[in-house]
């Protein structure tokens, strides 16, 4: 068995009266890839924002490799360096280069010399196709550009863990699939991650678990041919049937 | 554009004969725009006006410094941080409150006269000390309106590479904060050198002294004529460029770019 990267119990989270998340358990061991799908408010981009402490919890436990990151006398920037993350809106730093972007973290938070945090970076770029955009600055880039280099980012940091947050529902159609096949690469690299996808069949595909949420719970998880060929769960079928009839299966 | 300045012309040469033709014309000439006083006080003037460029420059450093500094302590979040806002927005709400005459004069007359050891008496010190308090007021409100119109998500991306506030702040928010808020901080800027003839009543013997004393020496307002242009020569084109960088970032919003 290989050894749990993080461990979530009993995660409530509220903004003000609106309870958003409503007692979330769920742990995932080093190499897993975990999908979370469900409607859009079901929960997904809050549970992953306090995954990485982006958003205070009001109840419950986060633990990485065994450590409680919710107590308070926790180094929260510590915790962050080591879990990636990757937003739907790139939200890369329009004032700087790809390169200065990808190696902001590695020089002011890891104190990775310029030089040698700039090699790594462009040897990350290269492997995912970017490297001729290394001195471009984003607008000039295309959103799948733009989206890849948001993920080279996040790896720069070599965290254990990458959560993805809808990361092609920004995108054109057409660049959706540059953006899942980085993906897949990774998993096949053995990335342990969360992904919050509107992507049924990708999900099916590289997830080694599914995760349905629905009104800030868990309603049911399983392996993805479970989950999409036979949901015990009336309200995840009603899911699936409403994202088949929107041609997204 | 021909027909602009043609208009220009016809428009500008009617008010000036009209002017000119009155009754109270040669009085107004004397008074106000007599030639040999005119040159004769320019250059008088013009070294008077080094100590109000010594004024503003110093200010003006100090001012874009500290303001920078009021704004990120307001913009900081958490509990700990509370009594540091607390200071920084009742320090930006006071000065900006109050007439900078008022302040000029509290500290340019009222502290030297306490008489305090080691409390410095130079006007010129109190004239520096006044102005960077009041300008640092504004100048701090348009650097945090300037940080708050940075989306929440650049401080999120940031914050999730592992950065401190401090470091979120440093290195993505103010940069962009600050391409933004240029035309409003020269805007100030231009405030800040106007009121410099204000700590003339403190006892500086800046430009607008000097025009003063030469005026009432002589009975003649043409010395103000020379500081006005003077004046006019630095804060046109200032204004101009102001008003193009706003302008060129209104089309820019317009056509979408960032
Ligand atoms: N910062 C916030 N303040 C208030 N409400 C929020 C905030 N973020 C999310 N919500 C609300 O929480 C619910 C869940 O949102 P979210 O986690 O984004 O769902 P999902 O990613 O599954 O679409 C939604 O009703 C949303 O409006
Ligand atoms: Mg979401």
């Amino acid at each position: 068995m290989t050894a749990e990267v993080v461990r979530i119990e009993g995660l409530h989270k509220s903004f003000g009266s609106l309870e958003v998340l409503r007692g979330i358990d769920l742990a995932v061991r080093e190499h897993e890839v975990v999908c979370l799908i469900g409607a859009s408010g079901s929960g997904k981009s809050t549970l992953l924002r306090c995954i990485n402490l982006l958003e205070p919890i009001d109840a419950g436990r986060v633990l990485i490799a065994g450590a409680d990151i919710t107590l308070p006398d926790v180094n929260e920037n510590k915790v962050r360096r080591g879990i990636g993350i990757v937003f739907q809106a790139f939200n890369l730093f329009p004032h700087m280069s790809v390169l200065a972007n990808v190696t902001l973290g590695p020089r002011r938070v890891l104190r990775v010399p310029q030089a040698e945090a700039d090699r790594r970076a462009t040897e990350l770029l290269g492997r995912f196709g970017l490297a001729d955009k290394r001195e471009e600055y984003p607008d000039r880039l295309s959103g799948g550009q733009q989206q890849r280099v948001a993920i080279v980012r996040a790896l720069a940091m070599n965290p254990e863990l990458l959560l993805l947050d809808e990361i092609t529902s920004a995108l054109d159609p057409e660049l959706v699939a540059e953006v899942l096949s980085v993906v897949r690469e990774l998993a096949a690299g053995g990335m342990t991650m969360i992904i919050a996808t509107h992507e049924m069949g990708f999900a099916r595909d590289i997830a080694n678990r599914v995760c349905f949420l629905d009104a800030g719970r868990i309603l049911e998880e399983g392996p993805p041919d479970q989950i999409f060929s036979a949901p015990a769960e009336a309200r995840t079928r009603q899911f699936l049937d409403r994202v088949i009839a929107a041609g997204r299966l | 554009m021909l027909i602009a300045v043609v208009s220009s012309i016809i428009f500008f040469t009617i008010v000036a004969i009209a002017l000119t033709s009155s009754s109270t014309w040669p009085l107004v000439e004397r008074d106000f725009f007599d030639g040999p006083t005119f040159w004769r006080y320019l250059p008088v003037i013009a070294g008077a006006f080094v100590t109000n460029i010594q004024l503003f420059l110093i200010a003006e450093i100090l001012v874009l410094g500290l303001g920078l500094l009021v704004a990120v302590l307001r913009s900081l979040s958490g509990p700990v941080f509370f009594p540091i806002r607390l200071l920084a927005i009742a320090y930006a709400d006071i000065f900006r409150g109050l007439p900078s005459i008022l302040i000029i004069f509290v500290l340019g007359f009222g502290v030297p006269a306490l008489g305090l050891p080691g409390v410095p008496g130079d006007p010129f010190f109190w004239a520096v000390v006044s102005l960077t308090l009041v300008y640092t007021a504004y100048v701090s409100e348009v650097y945090r309106a300037g940080i708050e119109s940075i989306h929440p998500s650049q401080a999120a991306a940031a914050r999730s590479l592992g950065l401190s506030q401090v470091q979120a702040l440093r290195y993505v928010v103010v940069p962009q904060a600050i391409r933004r808020v240029i035309p409003p901080l020269l805007n100030d800027f231009i405030g800040l050198q106007k009121d410099t003839v204000l700590v003339s009543y403190i006892g500086v013997v800046e430009a607008f002294r000097t025009a003063n004393i030469e005026q009432q020496a002589h009975f003649n307002f043409t010395p103000y004529l020379a500081l006005s242009a003077i004046y006019l020569i630095i804060t046109l084109p200032l204004t101009r460029l102001t008003d193009y960088l706003v302008s060129r970032d209104r089309r820019r919003f317009l056509a979408g770019a960032r």
